[in-house]
């Protein structure tokens, strides 16, 4: 089944009957090229790389739950390619220049919007460093716009500027930076590698990787072993647990993130606004709902659930930020696990076990990758070389100390990044 | 969540600094070699149930603690002093002639 404009009329004008389920429910057979463990963003987009890019489609995306209900279902949809480090700045400019053209190759509305995205600066060493990270966003073909205090009041003109604790002297504006709908972009991904053979298997638990001689042979599953060449390891949040399963250890802790979201409001905000302090950020839904966000709790966690003193903090930032928001009613707030790695950059990587593959330390800056992770996870396990732009994200760096991507220069202290 | 402090009593989660996995508790000797090193400062267990943490008593008495706490549920099991709890492990390593 092929979404148009034509189909949709159609479908309209009787009665919408002739939609069919966008993937299939298949048993799991007992062998397959490649498992992907995890059905997340970056699971779903391996296995649509594998089959689209690399004629793989011999493919099993094995999920423990259901499609959408990890983290690319619990995100804030922010879509952006500004980071500053060499390998990742080249790897997320991939991956957004991927997600331009995303809908078409999925032929699915996963509502990407590119309505820019502003960081706010608070100092003069900030705005050096804005000016800084623009010029090298610039070299590499991105776009990116230093602005003053002026420029930002025409833009956004419903914050307090004056406020003395954090005033507001100008911010660095990304235009291609933006949201999607996160829910649509797994089940776009999804529907795409199911038409292309790959089996999705929901309900269905990693609990073992079979290794011999230090090569993969398959799985064990809560719905029965299955043997493949190569396994691919994208379960973000639970990687430890699941590298576990091989004997591995990863230089990653499990934190949780927590969001928030008002009740629907009449369009106010059409830009993504960040605010150093605290990490805060907000921006609104297409239904009006305002989604924010800020820290870390700052503690291990895999409750996919925060505390009290996190929300008040973040709900203070936003009415520093944005004293109007005071009459908004919050509707609800979640939290996700997040693999937290030590110097806040991915892992994107061979194991020394033959056969197995790591994805994962994504932190809470993964979904914006999720197009770029797949496509290059996709590269690694179809010709076991690294991609070009996601060279540097290598396991080994821990260890040697070479190639580290520290973008908050905070050391090798997880909940820091 | 609220840390039972043993000398301030159950206090609010705010008024500590979190380190993570109490790891420095068994640091490596420093001629343990590069492996060992990298280890300790990069490698984690990291699964979720009980796991021995680091928490900085900072806006109050100042002591370092570990906490054992459920990583899945946030149940608080307990906390002892570090110092105490470091300075038993140190015996006991001294004993058996592993530490100096
Ligand atoms: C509150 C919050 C806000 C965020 N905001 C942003 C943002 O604005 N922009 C951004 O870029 N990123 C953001 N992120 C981060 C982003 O959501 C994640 O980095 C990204 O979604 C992780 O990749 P994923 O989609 O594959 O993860 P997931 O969707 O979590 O996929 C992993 C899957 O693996 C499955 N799994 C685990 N163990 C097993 C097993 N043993 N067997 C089978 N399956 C298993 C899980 O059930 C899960 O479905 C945010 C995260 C949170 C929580
Ligand atoms: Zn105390």
């Amino acid at each position: 089944m092929r979404f148009s404009g034509l189909r949709v009329l159609k479908e309209g004008l009787t009665g919408n009957k002739g939609w069919t389920p966008h993937w299939r429910d298949p048993e799991p057979r007992s062998e397959y090229d490649v498992i992907i463990i995890g059905g997340g963003g970056h699971g779903l987009a391996t296995a649509h790389y594998l089959a689209s890019v690399h004629g793989i489609t011999s493919v099993a995306v094995l999920e423990k739950g259901y499609i959408g209900g990890g983290n690319v279902g619990r995100n804030t949809t922010i879509v952006r390619a500004n980071y500053g480090l060499p390998g990742n700045s080249e790897f997320y400019s991939h991956s957004l220049k991927l997600w331009e053209g995303l809908e078409e190759d999925l032929n699915y509305n996963v509502m990407h919007s590119q309505r820019g995205i502003i960081n706010l600066f608070n100092s003069d060493g900030a705005r050096d460093a804005a000016a800084r990270r623009g010029n090298q966003m610039m070299s590499q073909g991105d776009d990116a716009v230093l602005m003053d205090n002026a420029a930002v009041r025409k833009l956004i003109p419903y914050l307090d500027f004056e406020q003395t604790r954090f005033p507001i002297y100008g911010g660095l504006y990304h235009p291609r930076g933006g949201t999607a709908r996160h829910d649509a972009v797994a089940w776009g991904f999804a529907r795409a590698a199911d038409q292309r053979g790959v089996d999705l298997i929901q309900q269905c638990e990693v609990t073992g990787i079979d290794i011999v001689d230090g090569k993969v042979r398959g799985v064990q599953t809560t719905r029965g072993p299955i043997r493949a060449k190569k396994i691919g390891m994208a379960a973000a949040g639970r990687s430890s647990q699941v590298a576990a399963m091989a004997g591995m250890r990863l230089p990653i802790e499990s934190h949780v993130l927590q969001a928030f979201v008002t009740e629907g409001l009449k369009p106010c905000i059409d830009t993504v606004i960040t605010y150093p302090m605290g990490h805060f950020y907000i921006s609104q839904s297409d239904k009006g709902g305002l989604v924010f966000g800020g820290a870390l709790d700052f503690y291990s966690s895999y409750a996919a659930r925060g505390n009290l003193p996190m929300a008040e903090h973040v709900i203070e930032n936003a009415l520093t930020l944005m004293p109007m928001l005071t009459k908004a009613k919050v509707l609800r707030s979640w939290g996700g696990i997040m693999d937290m790695s030590f110097d806040g950059s991915p892992i994107i990587d061979k194991t020394h076990i033959d056969g197995l593959y790591l994805n994962c330390g994504w932190c809470y800056g993964g979904f914006k990758a999720t197009p770029g992770s797949g496509n290059v996870f996709a590269h690694l396990i179809a010709t076991d070389t690294p991609h070009e732009v996601a060279k540097g994200h290598r396991l080994d760096r821990f260890r040697t100390g070479r190639g580290i991507m520290d973008e908050e220069a905070a050391g090798s202290q997880h909940n820091l990044h | 969540m609220r840390l039972p402090c043993p000398l301030c009593g159950e206090r609010d989660l705010r008024e500590f600094y979190y380190q993570g996995a109490a790891v420095s508790l068994t640091r490596p000797d420093p001629d343990a070699g590069a492996d060992a090193w990298a280890d300790y400062v990069h490698l984690r267990e990291n699964l979720p149930g009980d796991l021995e943490e680091m928490w900085h008593h900072a806006q109050g008495c100042g002591a370092w603690l570990v906490v054992t706490r459920n990583t899945a549920t946030h149940v608080v099991k307990g906390a002892k002093l570090a110092m105490d709890t470091k300075r038993a492990d140190t015996k006991r390593a001294d004993t058996k002639g592993a530490r100096t």
